[in-house]
């Protein structure tokens, strides 16, 4: 596959060597001069200088036969040009970007990127998952965004401890995947599995009801 | 009309005045306070700090009203990104962008945006002054 990776930040750095290793072919624009010269000590011809937002650059490094472009710069704007002059003037089959604000995800699918990533999102989830007290997890979404993917933790205090997973009322669509136990196996659940304190579920639903679905597995609003 | 004008610099702040002057209802949005200095002493209009990529600072500035989005910030992306937001998210009837790289203003053209390329007028003007 040929891909072409617009940004030779930290973050466009080590996907390239990702890419490398997995024996693609990959070109990395970078605008700054410095960094470019950085890269280049390690990704060699693989990083060249330039502005992936301009459609002559692009041009140059032969985006009409790529696979793939993604944009991985700090920032959203350019990230979505870059995107959108690949689609609209190369026509690159699948187009990714990163996304600072989780906000813009709507609009760039919208606009035509095939797929967001949210830097944000992502260091949120991660540090959400270290925080004892905290319950709900956002894992992954799915289908668009169209649906989440969630862990919800029970917590100390929790109203559900001891109930019957059967007599949950939960939100419409939402589905109980997984059940890992504090101390046991993870397990699929059943109607009769019965909650315990520390129990951590893996559980899907639609996007914009992962409260809803945290409030009706935990009893706390 | 409503009017929403992203970006107070020397276009900016001078087309908020005249549309301002014209009875318009107009209010401008930048990043920067300080660019504020620029808009005329007599403009009735809205001065408002803000992102024109932020959809809380667009609410603010009265987006879901508005009847036509001008972008003129210095960065071309930056410009597309808020017209586009509000075109496609808030549904604003017109959207307007100043778009410098002549390749870029001409695409985005093509996807339904009112785009002006200055590097593009100002040659044609420049080359009409020449003259011969």
């Amino acid at each position: 596959m040929y891909v072409v990776v617009v940004g030779g930040g930290e973050v466009g750095h080590y996907l390239a060597r990702i890419l490398l290793s997995d024996g693609h072919e990959v070109l990395v624009l970078e605008k700054e001069r410095r960094r470019t010269e950085f890269a280049a000590e390690e990704l060699g011809e693989v990083i060249v200088r330039g502005d992936g937002c301009e459609a002559r650059t692009l041009e140059e490094v032969g985006t009409g036969r790529a696979d793939m472009l993604i944009a991985v710069t700090g920032d959203d704007e350019d990230n979505l040009v870059a995107c959108q002059v690949a689609k609209h003037k190369f026509n690159v089959p699948r187009t990714i970007a990163r996304i600072k604000n989780p906000r813009h995800r709507l609009l760039f699918e919208k606009l035509g990127v095939d797929a967001t990533v949210s830097s944000t999102e992502l260091i949120l989830a991660h540090i959400e998952r270290e925080l004892p007290s905290h319950c709900l997890i956002p894992l992954l979404k799915l289908r668009g965004g169209e649906l989440a993917m969630i862990e919800v933790k029970i917590v100390p205090g929790s109203r559900t401890v001891g109930r019957r997973l059967g007599d949950f009322r939960l939100p419409e669509k939402s589905l109980i995947s997984l059940i890992i136990g504090k101390d046991k196996d993870p397990q699929i659940p059943t109607p009769d599995t019965i909650l315990e304190e520390g129990d951590q579920i893996v559980a899907l639903t639609r996007s914009g009801d992962e409260d809803a679905l945290r409030v009706a597995l935990t009893g706390l609003g | 009309m409503n009017v929403i004008i992203m970006g107070c610099g020397r276009v900016g702040a001078r087309l908020a005045g005249i549309l301002d002057s014209e009875g318009h209802k107009v209010t401008i949005l930048d990043t920067d306070p300080y660019s504020f200095r620029r808009i005329p002493p007599n403009f009735a209009g809205e001065a408002l700090i803000g992102s024109g990529t932020d959809e809380d600072a667009l609410k603010k500035a009265g987006i879901e009203e508005a009847d036509i989005f001008i972008a003129v910030t210095q960065g071309d992306n930056r410009n597309v990104m808020a017209t586009q937001i509000a075109k496609h998210i808030f549904n604003v009837p017109r959207g307007i962008c100043r778009i410098y790289d002549p390749i870029r203003e001409e695409m985005y053209r093509e996807l339904g945006l009112e785009t002006i390329s200055p590097t593009k007028v100002g040659a044609q003007l420049l080359r009409g002054v020449i003259g011969g």
